[in-house]
Parts: C-alpha cells; sequence; structure tokens
C-alpha cells in the first residue's frame, strides 16, 4: 500500500498534476485505473524509498548590519525515489523545508527524470537533474551548469552547491570518442548571491549591501529561444582522461548591467578542454576554457564583463594513511584589458588577472566514521580568502552530525571572497538517513 | 584377447593410482602452492559477481554494516584486474560507485574513481596506502583486492594432511604494519582458509579466517570471513550471497558510463 502511495507520488510528477485531481475526486476506482495505466506505459516497477530528516542552524560570527544574525536555521525532509522498471530509471528527489531565517517554507524539487538506454550506444536522461563535468574541485571552468552559491556560503550541505537543470542529456558512446550532448530549452542560471541571504560588495553604491539592495535581475527566461546547449567530448586513453567541451549560453551569474540598473545574464560561449591522469602516486589535471563574452566582444562596453581566459592545473596525493592533500592553482585572465580600463564608469578597477590557489585536506579517523576537512581559496592578486572548515562524524549508520564554518576574509571589501566577510558564518547539523 | 584385456586395465589402473598418488602427494614448490591460492582467491572464472553483506562490529560492541555488489573481470589469472562495486547500504552512500583497474605489476598503482551521485561527480581518487580500511570495516583494501605476490618472499613452513602453511615476509618491511603473516591453505582446494598477521614484535594481532567455503560452478568460494583485530578487540564479518561465475562481462562495462549509471546487473 506504501509502494503504491509512491508510486502515485511519483506519477503525479511524471504524468502531471491533474490526474491527481481527478484520482483525488474519485478514490481508490481511478488509482486502480491509473496503475493499469502506468503498467501499461512502464511495465512492472521496483520502487525504493529513501532520504533524510535534517535539523541545520548557523550563526554569523560578525555583525552585519544588512542581515540577521542567524544565517541558517532550518528542518529539511529530503524524499528519494527510485523506481526500475523493464526499460526505464525513474527519479524522484525533493526537499521540504522550512527555513526560520526567511520565515516560509519551501519546497526544492532537486530530480524528477527518466533514464533510458534506446541503444547499445545511446543513454537518454530528460527532465530535472543535476548535471556535472570537468575536472576542478569546487572550481568549476567548463561545468557551466547551475551552482547554488548561496546554499555554499551559507553552509548547507556540499549537495546543494549544484543545483538542478531541467534538460535532456544524450550520451552516445563509440570506441573513437563518446559524447555528451546536454540541451536546457529554458535558460537556468546560478542560485547566485542576490542580497537577500548574504551581503554583497554592491558597485554602484561602492560599499557591502545586503537586505537593503537586493539584486534584481532581468534573466533571459523564454523556452526554447533563452536556451542552452552543451557539449562534452570525452575519451579514455589508458587511464588518461581528455575531453573538450563546448557550452552556448549566458553568464551563469550576473555578468552586466542594464541601463535601468538590473542584473543581466549577457551571452556567453564557453571552449575549453581538459586531462586527467596519474602522476607520480597522486592524480593532476589541468583544465582550461575561453569564456566569449559575446554581448561585449571588444570588451569595450563597460556594462558587460569581458571576455576572459580561464586556467586551472590540480594535483592530489594521499599523504599518509587517511591524510589527503589537494592543491590546485586557477587564473581568470582579462582578454581585453585596456578596453575595460578605458570604458569602466567609476569604482575599483578589477585586476587582469585573478589567481587563485586552493588547498584542500582531507584526515579520517576513528574507523573513517570521523572525517575532518578543510578546504581554502586563497587570492594572492585579491588578498583576500575562503576557509571552509567541516567536521563529519558518523555516529550511527543512519545518524550524521556535522560541524563547520564558512570564513571569509580580505583587506579589500571590492574583492571576490572578501566582499562576504561579514557572512563569515559557524553551522552545526544533525542528519538521520533512511 | 584376455591377456591382452588384463595389460590394458592394468596400465589404466595403473596410471590412475598414480594420478590419484600424484594428486595426494604435497606440493613442495611453495611458489607454485602461493600462485594456485592467489588465483583461488582472487581470480575464480573470468569474471564474477557478488552481493557482499559487511557486519562491522567496533571495539565498544558497536555494530555497522555494509552491503554492495560487486563486478570483477580478469585480464589474466593472476594479472591486471577490473573491479565494479556499488554500493547500497549504509544509506547515505547508496548509489555511490567505486571503480577499480587494478595493476598487478608491482610498479604501478591502481587507478580508482568514485561516483557521487547527488553531485553527478566522479572524483578520480589518489591510489593510496594499500593497508587503509576498505570501507570502514577492518578488512584493508588489500585483503580485498589481493596483496600482489611480488611484494613479499614466501616460506613453506608446515604440510599437514589437509593443509600447507606459508610464511610472507615482506621485502620492503617499512611499508607495511605487519612483520609476517602465514596463510592457511587448503592442499585440495587451494582456498586459503587462515591468515595471521604477527607485528614487529613477532605478537599475532590480526587473524583473517574462511569460515564457510562453497563450491558455485566449479569454483571453490569463500562465502563467509571473518576479520578479528585482536589488538582493539573489534571483527567485521563478511558473507557473499549471489555469487556467479563466468557471465561474459564486458570490458566496457568498467567504464564512466556505467560509473555514472551502473549495468542492471550491479544494481540487482
Amino acid at each position: 500500500m506504501r509502494g503504491a502511495a509512491w508510486a502515485w507520488m511519483a506519477a503525479i510528477v511524471l504524468l502531471g498534476a491533474p490526474a491527481a485531481a481527478a484520482q483525488d475526486a474519485a478514490g481508490d476506482g481511478a488509482a486502480v485505473e491509473e496503475q493499469s495505466l502506468w503498467e501499461d506505459l512502464f511495465g512492472p516497477t521496483d520502487w525504493a524509498l529513501h532520504g533524510f530528516y535534517e535539523v541545520r542552524a548557523g550563526y554569523r560570527t560578525r555583525k552585519d548590519p544588512y542581515q540577521k544574525d542567524m544565517s541558517l536555521m532550518e528542518t529539511r525532509l529530503q524524499v528519494d525515489i527510485d523506481g526500475y522498471t523493464d526499460w526505464a530509471d525513474l527519479k524522484f528527489k525533493g526537499d521540504v523545508y522550512g527555513d526560520l531565517v526567511d520565515e516560509q517554507g519551501h519546497f526544492d524539487l532537486r530530480e524528477a527524470n527518466i533514464f533510458f538506454r534506446p541503444g547499445d550506444a545511446i543513454d537518454v536522461k530528460i527532465g530535472r537533474q543535476i548535471l556535472t563535468w570537468g575536472t576542478g574541485d569546487l572550481i568549476f571552468i567548463n561545468d557551466l551548469f547551475p551552482k547554488d552559491w548561496q546554499a555554499f556560503f551559507i553552509g548547507r550541505d556540499t549537495e546543494y552547491l549544484k543545483a538542478p537543470s531541467d534538460a535532456a542529456k544524450i550520451s552516445v558512446f563509440s570506441d573513437a570518442v563518446n559524447v555528451d550532448f546536454v540541451y536546457t530549452p529554458q535558460f537556468d542560471s546560478d542560485r547566485h548571491v542576490t542580497g537577500e541571504r548574504l551581503s554583497y560588495w554592491d558597485a554602484n553604491v561602492q560599499r557591502l549591501a545586503g537586505q537593503d539592495r537586493i539584486v534584481h535581475t532581468d534573466k533571459p527566461d523564454r523556452w526554447f529561444r533563452d536556451d542552452e546547449f552543451a557539449v562534452r567530448m570525452y575519451k579514455n586513453v589508458d587511464n588518461v582522461e581528455l575531453a573538450v567541451y563546448g557550452y552556448w549560453g549566458y553568464w551563469k551569474s550576473p555578468a552586466g548591467q542594464s541601463a535601468s540598473g538590473a542584473a543581466l545574464f549577457p551571452d556567453l560561449n564557453v571552449y575549453g578542454a581538459s586531462v586527467r591522469g596519474t602522476i607520480g602516486e597522486g592524480i593532476g589535471n589541468v583544465e582550461v576554457g575561453y569564456y566569449d563574452s559575446d554581448d561585449d566582444p571588444g570588451g569595450d562596453d563597460g556594462r558587460i564583463d569581458n571576455s576572459q581566459l580561464r586556467f586551472l592545473v590540480g594535483y592530489t596525493q594521499e599523504m599518509a594513511k587517511d591524510f589527503t592533500a589537494g592543491v590546485q592553482y586557477y587564473i581568470e585572465h582579462m582578454m581585453d584589458y585596456s578596453a575595460y580600463r578605458a570604458s569602466l564608469m567609476g569604482g575599483r578597477a578589477r585586476d587582469q588577472n585573478r589567481h587563485v590557489v586552493t588547498l584542500r585536506l582531507t584526515q579520517l579517523m576513528m574507523n573513517q566514521n570521523l572525517r575532518l576537512s578543510l578546504f581554502t581559496y586563497y587570492s594572492p592578486s585579491d588578498e583576500d580568502a575562503y576557509m571552509r572548515p567541516n567536521l563529519h562524524y558518523k555516529a550511527t549508520d543512519n545518524l550524521a552530525l556535522e560541524l563547520g564554518a564558512n570564513v571569509f576574509f580580505g583587506d579589500e571589501p571590492h574583492t571576490f571572497f572578501a566582499q562576504f566577510q561579514n557572512d563569515t558564518n559557524i553551522y552545526a547539523a544533525v542528519r538521520y538517513t533512511f | 584377447m584376455k591377456r591382452l584385456m588384463m595389460a590394458v586395465l592394468s596400465v589404466a589402473v595403473l596410471w590412475t593410482t598414480a594420478r590419484t598418488w600424484a594428486a595426494d602427494e604435497p606440493l613442495t614448490d611453495v611458489q607454485q602452492i602461493v600462485d594456485k591460492a592467489n588465483v583461488v582467491a582472487y581470480y575464480q572464472g573470468d569474471d564474477g559477481k557478488a552481493l557482499v553483506e559487511m557486519k562491522i562490529t567496533d571495539k565498544d560492541g558497536q555494530v555497522r554494516e555494509r552491503r554492495f555488489v560487486i563486478l570483477r573481470k580478469d585480464q589474466a589469472d593472476g594479472g591486471d584486474q577490473k573491479y565494479f562495486v556499488y554500493f547500497q547500504r549504509p544509506a547515505d552512500v547508496r548509489r555511490m560507485t567505486y571503480m577499480v583497474h587494478k595493476h598487478a605489476a608491482i610498479d604501478k598503482d591502481d587507478d580508482r574513481w568514485l561516483y557521487l551521485p547527488s553531485l553527478d561527480l566522479i572524483k578520480r581518487i589518489a591510489a593510496g596506502d594499500k593497508r587503509t580500511s576498505f570501507v570502514g570495516s577492518h578488512f584493508l583494501y588489500e585483503d580485498v583486492s589481493g596483496r600482489s605476490l611480488a611484494e613479499d618472499t614466501h616460506e613453506l613452513v608446515e604440510t599437514t594432511e589437509q593443509h600447507y602453511v606459508v610464511k610472507n615476509t615482506p621485502k620492503k618491511p617499512d611499508t607495511v604494519e605487519f612483520g609476517y603473516f602465514t596463510v592457511v591453505i587448503d592442499r585440495k582446494t587451494f582456498v586459503p582458509m587462515k591468515m595471521e598477521f604477527y607485528d614487529k614484535n613477532d605478537t599475532l594481532y590480526r587473524v583473517i579466517e574462511s569460515k564457510k567455503v562453497e563450491k558455485i560452478q566449479d569454483f571453490y568460494t569463500v562465502t563467509e570471513s571473518v576479520v578479528r583485530d585482536l589488538k582493539s578487540g573489534g571483527k567485521t564479518e563478511m558473507r557473499f550471497t549471489d555469487v556467479q561465475y563466468n557471465l561474459g562481462l564486458d570490458d566496457s562495462l568498467f567504464s564512466e558510463r556505467y560509473l555514472r549509471r551502473p549495468p542492471r546487473e550491479a544494481m540487482r
């Protein structure tokens, strides 16, 4: 009975809500009918229900005149349903959470998709899904799928850094090369910093701002016109992973401003490549991407971000038993810097090159049930830093406790990490997984 | 005619007896013994599948469980192998997949990948100390995937009615935590029945025992084993069910495609 109820829930998501209304009105008789419609479509289906219940709380360690002291205070239920039929895998994953910071209840549909293998060499996944590719560790060059920076900075689980895409992914496999195509019919932007939960540097008023100056955006949102297309071609040669990437869409976070002051997501095309493989006793990776800011080809439009070249090199190695260290060096290079300087409408100019070094340290203890980790971003050019210490303890197979912080440093409040210094927070969480 | 029959018969009997006698004759070449035991323990069939359940009991008596499906394909007996591990339990690691391209050559590290479904992320795992716990159990990575025979010198210390006892001493003692270990190998099946690890002070501190051996598709298979940490008092029991050999697994299963979306064989 419970299985049927969950089947029904997934059916609502996949087949549409109107059927649900009919079922409610007609009662059990209709349910039987719908069940057979399900059987007609999908055949016999095995269901699995999982999820977690979590309480998470966080507090700002510095006084922020534009935000509440409480940075996080939420209880969350994630329901994760898998359905396996003869020809397809169905997935539904949704979060219901009550948030005491914005004093609202939320529903965040993380995944609702269907996966199938129509041929020996083709995989298809359609619907709401989480998408990731590329080689960086918490640095993304060719992964232009939406990120939730807000969730990341306020201390939600790292899972939430990836925001879902409403997309179709088609993968074609061959001995020569494998290709992934991802089509997103309506632009999915990042869940970027808006001032609602996190304060930021507002260049218009040249100061830190928050709830007093919420970012208003003008987002491309026409179906099938304001769309995104991403492609990856990859091959594994003796376990050296080679890939080239292409993206045609928009800057994922605001990268321009209209005359009326709305934040814009200008056109962006990205072309890149990556290599990852074993070097010595560790794993090395190199990734590069050219960001072609298509609405500002010469770089002389002061309202729209310049084109960039982004480059990343990384190396990870186990230094001792259960202790791993990973370093990365990353650079963002503005292509038309003199044009940018000439077009600058007041305010502080950015450097032509933004350098960032990251260090990840992970120590496992107590039969791998306790994980201590520290991820640090440090920019020698901006002279700012962002540290993410985290302690994760699995008290039992089902119960996990977590303690962590998001710490932002910097002398100049307009630099990338320093602008969030008043958002520095500590957080704790308890999660029961089932 | 009768004489000829008798002659043929006696030759046949003699030949059979000789064969039987030869089979009972214990091997004396230790390399031959450890080679056979290695194949029996880690390379049965050309490929294999099993549902593995672990019960980890820590020193305080707290119990944790692991359940995963493991797929294996050999490139050659005693040589390179590919592994695919699909986690089912506990719930927080459910649907994670772990892939290993194991290299038998002593100077070549294994290639390992981990797929995290909630992030759709493939992490490449740096080759680590192989004597690190496997999934938080008392089994070590090396117990599960096999320790290269070339790492140790082998010495046949005893041959009993039923067993060979082989002492294994590491060639590079500073790379491992043990001083030496002994393996009790069944003379008939070549299944390693017991491994005893001694520390550098010659004190026994760790024991792995095969508790149940079954013949599955003509292959002797350890379906129940236990490892005990005598110092801490913790133990891990491991049980194999749904064991199948020679499924005809394709090499392409052990690739990024199936890491992101495991084959149905692995999920059930």
